[in-house]
């Protein structure tokens, strides 16, 4: 065992330096280096992870480390912060102002502006609407950029394994004899598998979603119009990707909706809105006349820049949240 | 108190369910289910703002038509409080962007550790870097004599 060791750190020293050809008595050892315990495999396919050996651990682990006080004394400590904040926020809510009385003061003159003018102002029926795309439009072009960020950080997180076994298995098929196979990791963890030929889910799937989706393009157009827009049409829009992906297959949404598709659109319809809002921001801050015009409310062609505004929202949350997805089932968009 | 609690009942169950997913914040060792706690905290906070957009006997903030087409009621005491209802939808999104990179970070620990439980998950790295360490010591020592 020494002597294998020491020939393996040679080799590894050598190949460190540098120092050309290898020592004369190095042993390549037949088995790989013994596992660490908690990678060692059940000793037959009945046996359970080798619990025993890694409770054992644990508790010997925690025992050197004092954690057994350590945990005791976390849970007595953040059962007490959790009371003392609890009866302190309800000793707060008691001094409330009551539930739902008009004379509150979080109704003040800043909501009787945005009513009595926010449908001239912003032509839109709907005052939220108005609120979250016209008046506070970049508050919700950051949540757009908070969402597509949280979408591309988990593509980067999740995709990246996939994408190196890909890169072996196409190495496998060129001449490298086996190198890269190798060197790879394990692979990435599946989380479940489906069986993509149910034809009960089928027919469900082919009936309703045409109108899933119709009902996802009427709740993002009508955002000025009515409650919704384009945060919960896009989330209407994603179940129905989901729904086609669980019963035709990945493979099927992948024709006309994969990385690519995602990442263009996603950014297309962030840089629109930014180019559009701010714009409309520059315009009006400046008091340089707009061309962008008002429209008359309640007409499905006003409200300025909402619609298209509620289009491009309806489109990045759509594929982000069909991304999310995706990405955790299979490992790619 | 008891009296302005049952008064304020939404504020007070939104401060309960923050108190629950706090709790479960801190104590489970599970970080599928610290990640349940944290989306209990955000549900306890829409429900308060929500409770505090609420103005009894008002409308949803959308604009009614008057009598004559195309005349809009503009009246404020007609419709209730439309700034909730956009701090909730940030809230919303944000509170999904988190869960879903947590998520994803906690997928990678699991693909590493084979454990959710983040003090196994501890163990797991204290130990393989305590071994790694004997074993280079080892080495050099060989290497030495």
């Amino acid at each position: 065992m020494n002597e294998e060791i020491k020939a393996i750190w040679r080799s590894f020293y050598d190949w460190v330096v540098g120092n050309g050809p290898r020592p004369e008595n190095e042993v390549i050892p037949d088995e790989p280096p013994p596992d660490l315990p908690f990678t060692r495999k059940p000793k037959d396919k009945f046996s359970r992870f080798h619990e025993a050996t890694l409770k054992e651990r644990y508790n010997q682990w925690m025992e050197i480390h004092g954690l057994h006080m350590f945990s005791a004394l976390y849970s007595g400590i953040s059962v007490l912060t959790c009371i003392v904040i609890v009866s302190l926020l309800l000793a707060t809510v008691a001094e409330l102002p009551p539930f739902g009385d008009e004379r509150n003061p979080a109704n003040n003159e800043v909501i009787r502006r945005y009513v009595e003018r926010g449908g001239k102002e912003t032509g839109a029926q709907n005052i939220v609407a108005g609120l979250i795309l016209d008046y506070r439009a970049f508050d919700t072009f950051g949540e757009s950029a908070v969402l597509f960020t949280a979408a591309v950080s988990v593509l980067m997180l999740l995709g990246a394994s996939r994408r190196n076994n890909a890169d072996d298995e196409q190495a496998m098929k060129g001449n490298d004899s086996g190198k890269n196979f190798m060197q790879r990791g394990p692979p990435s963890v599946r989380l479940h598998t489906f069986r993509r030929d149910d034809a009960i889910l089928r027919g469900v799937a082919s009936l309703s979603m045409p109108v899933i989706m119709m009902m996802g393009c009427v709740v993002v157009i009508n955002g000025h119009l009515s409650p919704g827009g384009g945060f919960s049409g896009g989330a209407i829009l994603s179940t129905a990707l989901i729904l086609c992906a669980n019963a035709y297959g990945f493979e099927r949404v992948h024709s006309f909706f994969n990385e690519r598709t995602f990442i263009t659109t996603s950014s297309t319809a962030l840089m629109i809105y930014a180019l559009s809002k701010g714009y409309s921001f520059f315009t009006g801050a400046n008091d340089i006349h707009s061309v962008i015009p008002k429209g008359t409310i309640g007409n499905i062609l006003s409200g300025g820049l909402i619609l298209p505004l509620n289009i491009c929202v309806g489109l990045i949350v759509a594929g982000t949240l069909y991304g999310f997805y995706a990405l955790f089932s299979e490992g790619e968009i | 108190m008891l009296e302005k609690l049952i008064l304020n009942h939404y504020e007070a169950a939104a401060v309960i369910l923050s108190g629950i997913g706090l709790t479960n914040l801190l104590l489970q060792r599970n970080l599928i289910k610290k990640i349940i706690g944290l989306n209990i905290m955000d549900t306890a906070v829409y429900l308060f703002l929500a409770a505090k957009g609420y103005v009894a006997g008002r409308a949803a903030p959308i604009l009614i038509e008057g009598e004559k087409a195309g005349e809009w009621i503009t009246n404020s005491a007609v419709y209730a409080n439309p700034v909730p209802a956009g701090l909730v939808l940030t809230g919303i999104v944000v509170s999904v962007s988190v869960t879903a990179f947590a998520l994803a970070l906690t997928l990678k620990l699991y693909e590493s550790y084979g454990t959710l439980n983040i003090d196994e998950a501890l163990m797991k790295m204290t130990l393989q870097q305590e071994e790694l360490e004997a074993k280079i010591e080892a080495q050099e020592e060989e290497l030495i004599s």
